[in-house]
């Protein structure tokens, strides 16, 4: 037991204090290294309480797939000295309501939904979770996600697919006169589209740009 | 005093598994020089110890005495750390590589998404690299590799899910037990063939090494990079490389199982066969790098999503419907 508790306040010290430091360093590459910390450390934590399924699929999807984006993003934009430029203005004290009555929001359902947890027990059924213990972690989500809440896990899958359209579409601009490379054009080439031969009458030339 | 002898335990495995590794890391950059050498006829390195066995050895210790230069304008702590996530990275994914039924480091339920996870965190070597460095070829490079590498893993995802359909569990060992009968290679040629194409863009060989392209990027993320800190991007890039052929040995070539179940080949015990198997896959590899020239950066991204994920998605399909008609379908 020991050596549990020294790894869990381990990883949660981490989580914590690199969850900190997004918000609190100054350089925007800087936060989003202390972001995919914080997301590495969240995954050691689900893996401790044996949900190893969630904890690599938090690696796969966060840190693989996701803050390779905000890098992207943020390294490409250089937002790294708007962001100094913006904290140093005026206009960062408007922002600062709106974002604690974000917060304070997000921490009163939080509590709420902690408070469910602790006072309405049978919302987590523990007989149900004995008997799927027995079986393995993604055996028994994969049991519960497409069964019970296959309509669910469906239509978020079909929210996500209509976000990702709307994205394309909303930044599809067809331009005119690229020139693009077409490879059946390219393969059905022959010589008889390409050359021709002219009797070319002497002291007359040619035109060829025609 | 338990704790101890527990932790002492491990450590000794731990070594008695990376050891091997990098000595076999150091063993197939001269196994890639001189299969490249030959196949351009000339004789590659051959002049250190027998048959020049020890050239990585005697460049790798050239390494470790040159001077490690940190350009002044660098990001300096993840210029540092770019290296050794690089390296670290390509050796704890060895941890859930099964040698025999019992000879694995950590017989974990997901090992096969522990793997991926791996291989797919490999890319912040390189973007940190490209980034902390500071300058414009490294970052180009960098941009490059992170959008190559986040495609490539796209389809890898979903070949994966192919062999998992077949397997019913995530644990590579049972990945290995399921192919007793039958390699996966058989029924899913099409998609090893896509694996192996997509293992190297994942890992940034020839013809995908647009990353490091010598002709247009000088060395693409390493090129600030000198001494020690450069041998380790170069090693912890050759074991990923032996990475992604063990994973391809394990998903298709039927990992620590012997070719056919009958007397002679059942004498060798299965860890050689994995090597042998890895070694096939790696031989491959360098082929490709001596015999293919390089892609143009827009036909790489577009074989990638335009090629590849669908076909690999239609391929599910097809073997899920295929499994499922036929009552194959492991449930348990």
């Amino acid at each position: 037991m020991i050596a549990h508790s020294i790894f869990f306040y381990t990883f949660s010290i981490i989580a914590i204090i690199s969850a900190i430091m997004v918000t609190v360093s100054k350089n925007t590459v800087h936060s989003v290294f202390f972001l995919i910390l914080d997301f590495i450390s969240i995954s050691c934590l689900f893996i401790m309480i044996g949900a190893e399924f969630l904890g690599m699929i938090m690696l796969i999807v966060y840190v693989g797939a996701v803050a390779v984006l905000f890098l992207f993003v943020v390294m490409m934009l250089n937002v790294a000295q708007q962001k100094n430029k913006w904290f140093a203005s005026e206009a960062s004290s408007k922002h600062i309501p709106v974002g604690l009555i974000i917060s304070t929001i997000i921490f009163v359902e939080l509590i709420i939904v902690i408070g469910g947890w602790k006072y309405k027990p049978d919302l987590f059924d523990i007989n149900n979770s004995l008997e799927l213990a027995k079986v393995s972690n993604t055996h028994s989500l994969g049991q519960i996600l497409y069964t019970d809440y296959i309509h669910i896990f469906q239509i978020s899958g079909m929210i996500l697919l209509v976000a990702m359209i709307g994205a394309i579409v909303l930044t599809f601009r067809k331009r005119v006169g690229v020139k693009t490379q077409s490879y059946i054009k390219q393969i059905s080439r022959e010589r008889s589209d390409g050359v021709s031969v002219l009797n070319v009458s002497s002291n007359k030339g040619v035109k060829i740009d025609d | 005093m338990e704790y101890l002898s527990i932790l002492f335990d491990q450590i000794y495995k731990i070594l008695f598994l990376l050891v091997p590794v990098l000595v076999s890391v150091a063993m197939v950059v001269w196994l890639d020089r001189r299969v490249w050498a030959f196949v351009q006829k000339r004789q590659g390195p051959n002049v250190v110890g027998p048959f020049g066995l020890l050239q990585t050895i005697a460049d790798a210790l050239k390494y470790i005495f040159k001077e490690i230069i940190i350009p002044s304008s660098s990001n300096k702590v993840i210029f540092i750390l770019a290296p050794i996530v690089t390296m670290t990275l390509a050796l704890i994914a060895w941890a859930v590589i099964p040698f025999s039924a019992t000879q694995v480091l950590a017989d974990i339920n997901v090992g096969i998404l522990y793997l991926f996870a791996v291989s797919s965190l490999g890319v912040y070597g390189i973007i940190m690299g490209g980034w902390a460095s500071n300058s414009k070829y490294p970052f180009l490079g960098a941009i490059r590799s992170a959008a190559q590498m986040v495609s490539y893993e796209v389809s890898i995802g979903v070949i994966i899910i192919n062999v998992l359909l077949c397997v019913g569990s995530l644990n590579l060992n049972d990945i290995v037990i399921a192919q007793q009968n039958l390699w996966f290679v058989i029924p899913l040629f099409p998609m090893f063939v896509i694996f192996f194409i997509s293992a190297l863009a994942e890992t940034n060989r020839p013809p995908f090494d647009l990353p490091e392209a010598e002709a247009e990027l000088v060395a693409g993320y390493q090129t600030e990079y000198s001494g020690m800190m450069y041998a380790m991007f170069w090693l912890g890039e050759y074991a990923n490389i032996l990475l992604m052929c063990a994973m391809g040995a394990i998903l298709f070539l039927g990992g620590w199982l012997s070719p056919l179940e009958i007397y002679p080949f059942t004498l060798v015990p299965g860890p050689v066969w994995l090597v042998l198997k890895i070694l096939l896959l790696f031989l491959l590899f360098a082929l490709v790098k001596a015999i293919v020239p390089r892609y143009r950066y827009d036909q790489l991204m577009k074989l990638g999503w335009k090629v590849f994920l669908p076909l690999s998605l239609i391929w599910v399909v097809l073997t899920a419907s295929y499994l499922f008609y036929f009552n194959l379908l492991p449930v348990n």
